[in-house]
């Protein structure tokens, strides 16, 4: 399946952007952010189109998964 | 020598230091301008007439070696939402006051003369009023730099431009940073009360002050450096804020679906990679700018930052998401360049940057000019400075250009602008802008940190349940910070880090040589509210006032396409405490 892969803030030092990218039905969040050598400690932020998920969360065919580190403002 | 208050009287011209009555002796900051205005501000007064009353008051902390305490709070009765009004701000003056051991300056009268206006200078002997003819009408850049010159580099500068001396309800008022930059007690208006009291500024020399008493340094030492650990050591206060500033948040709420775009039609901007925070950092770093800077010394934070054009030359500072967002994805413009331009402006003239992003937004909406137009926006800016009939309408706020224009799509909270936040998608914050003793402020309960960034735990966005307790919870926490004279964003370790919480409460017991607990913070923080919202009852306002414009109701907001629906009920639960 496809999805897109976007990363923000200090995940983008040395990976991308944003990418599409392929992969087998039924992968979840873990393994792509494992594949993107980011530790679990350092995860803020881990969407599914727009929607807060766990790292154990299946993707779907066409979801965009957004990854942020600890942030905040105000 | 005891803290003391110093009370001027602009009808007699005149000023004297007082001794602080007991009930206000452990008072700072947020929780003593609030008592000051309920205690001998008349609910029912006209905010720009004599009997309102423009108080400052240094944190409880402020002035020592703890981290991140020097936020001076501003209150009033607001020209703009007619509620009670506690505005705080970064800059030197709350450092400087605090070593005159000044707890509050208390402001009255007015002169009956309107075609004057006046100086204040404080110092270690009191105050001079004096007349003031060469800086009326001149912008808050060149306020500060002529009084640095007149009076000293090290001075303390509060200060109003042409906007507060017209008295338009969005008019701000500004304080010296350490650079001789511009920090702004930005929400409510209240730079319109002080151009009322025809003060243009106000001057605090410390030299030779008698400084800040600590009752126990050594505790008072430890404390602050578990503090400061605990700040350095949290990954948002220690890593994120600066690096990136606050306006990180731009993709965090385009992502999420609550940016709010084009007047709050949607949740999300085409252009929010050009105005990110992440391109917003390279552009300053790349032009030589500074990435990172503080508000005040003692900051370690540094969430701000110095934002240069691209010779390098200085343009802005205190650049942040709010404003970011307002001109950007609320106004649909989608260059970082215009963006600080216009804040640049905004400084300089005195006008609040969230409301008068909203009132750009509604100008947008009733067709005064066009979405996306940049150099239309810094025209209206400038028709705001130069008091045009249309720079009046515009000048005090969003609600009166709605009016003006017979707009109904006018986000504002009692009579105040809606800032960067969709409370339809981010539904813990639409609670604090519906219940506020402010009106619609983010800061007073920041239901973002635990609704989209996970500080503090989770609470879901997209759903009602948890709202009203977690802005409940936050808003108490946050009437008690904002009385120590705290930077907000103490409450990202806060809310993580235990031993945070612990240390501001042993450095309060040191400082005052108190034994205060946990509960009596909070304790602090309910009083606060209640009496804040015991002033707005007397002045007229009910639960009814608590609510959202209607179009959040029936307007969904896409990504999700989510509508407020909170009902009137569930909100009015946020008072049972
Ligand atoms: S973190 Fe930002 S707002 Fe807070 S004190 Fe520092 S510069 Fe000022």
């Amino acid at each position: 399946m496809q999805i897109t892969t976007k990363l923000f803030a200090s995940f983008r030092i040395g990976r991308f952007a944003a990418m599409p990218q392929s992969w087998p039905a039924g992968a979840t969040v873990r393994q792509v952010v494992d594949q993107l050598g980011i530790p679990e400690g350092e995860l803020g932020i881990v969407l599914i189109n727009g929607r807060h998920v766990e790292l154990g969360e299946r993707l779907n065919e066409g979801d965009t998964l957004s990854l942020f580190p600890l942030v905040g403002g105000g | 020598m005891a803290e003391r208050i110093l009370r001027v009287n602009m009808t007699t011209l005149s000023g004297a230091f007082e001794e602080v009555p007991a009930p206000w002796v452990g008072l700072g900051g947020r929780a003593l301008t609030s008592a000051i205005v309920a205690k001998e501000v008349p609910p029912t007064c006209d905010p720009l007439g004599k009997h309102n009353k423009l108080i400052f008051a240094p944190g409880l902390l402020a002035g020592t070696p703890c981290a991140q305490s020097g936020r001076l709070s501003a209150g009033a009765k607001s020209p703009l939402t007619g509620t009670i009004k506690e505005s705080n701000a970064g800059g030197t003056a709350a450092q400087n006051l605090a070593r005159l051991q000044i707890k509050a300056l208390i402001i009255e009268g007015m002169p009956t003369d309107d075609s004057q206006f006046y100086g204040l200078r404080i110092n270690k002997d009191g105050v001079e009023i004096a007349e003031e003819q060469a800086l009326v009408g001149k912008g808050n850049y060149e306020v500060i730099s002529t009084l640095m010159q007149r009076l000293g580099q090290k001075i303390g500068v509060l200060t109003i431009g042409p906007v507060g001396e017209m008295r338009m309800s969005a008019a701000n008022i500004s304080v010296r940073d350490p650079d001789g930059n511009i920090r702004s007690h930005g929400r409510g208006g209240l730079g319109a009360v002080m151009g009322s009291k025809k003060v243009k500024f106000i001057a605090i020399d410390d030299a030779n002050g008698p400084g800040v008493a600590i009752a126990d340094p050594e505790k008072f030492r430890s404390a602050a450096k578990t503090f400061a650990k605990a700040i350095l050591e949290h990954p948002v206060s220690g890593e994120g804020l600066p690096t990136y500033g606050t306006n990180v948040l731009v993709n965090v709420l385009n992502e999420a679906g609550g940016l709010p775009t084009r007047n709050f039609r949607t949740g999300q901007f085409e252009g929010h990679d050009k105005i990110s925070g992440e391109t917003m950092r390279e552009t300053i770093v790349k032009r030589g700018g500074k990435p990172k800077h503080g508000c005040h010394a003692g900051c370690i934070i540094q969430c701000s930052q110095q934002y240069v054009d691209e010779k390098g030359e200085y343009i802005t500072s205190g650049f942040e998401y709010e404003t970011i967002w307002g001109f950007g994805a609320n106004c649909c413009i989608d260059e970082l360049d215009t963006i600080a331009y216009a804040d640049r402006m905004m400084d300089d003239i005195g006008i609040d940057s969230i409301e008068a992003a909203v009132i750009i937004g509604v100008a947008m909406e009733a067709g005064i000019i066009q979405f996306g137009d940049g150099p239309g926006t810094l025209g209206l800016l400038k028709e705001i400075g130069q008091g045009t009939p249309l720079g009046r309408i515009l000048g005090n706020g969003a609600a009166s250009v709605g009016k003006a224009y017979g707009i109904t799509r006018v986000p504002v909270v009692k009579g105040q602008g809606i800032p960067a936040y969709d409370p339809r998608s981010v539904k813990g914050i639409g609670v604090t802008y519906a219940t506020s003793t402010q009106g619609a402020d983010h800061t007073a309960g920041y239901a973002v940190a635990t609704n989209i960034l996970k500080v503090g735990g989770f609470v879901d966005p997209l759903k009602n349940d948890g709202q009203v307790e977690l802005s409940r919870n936050l808003q108490i926490a946050t009437a008690a910070i904002d009385s120590t004279g705290l930077c907000l964003f103490v409450a990202f370790p806060a809310l993580d880090i235990p031993e945070t919480l612990v240390a501001i409460i042993d450095m309060l017991n040191a400082k005052y040589s108190l034994s205060l607990t946990g509960d009596d913070v909070i304790g602090l923080g309910k009083q606060v509210l209640k009496t804040e919202h015991a002033f707005n009852n007397a002045a007229g306002f009910t639960k009814h006032d608590d609510r959202l414009p209607e179009f959040f109701a029936e307007d969904p907001c896409a990504p999700h396409n989510v509508t407020w629906t909170m009902s009137d009920e569930e909100i009015d639960e946020f008072w049972n405490f």
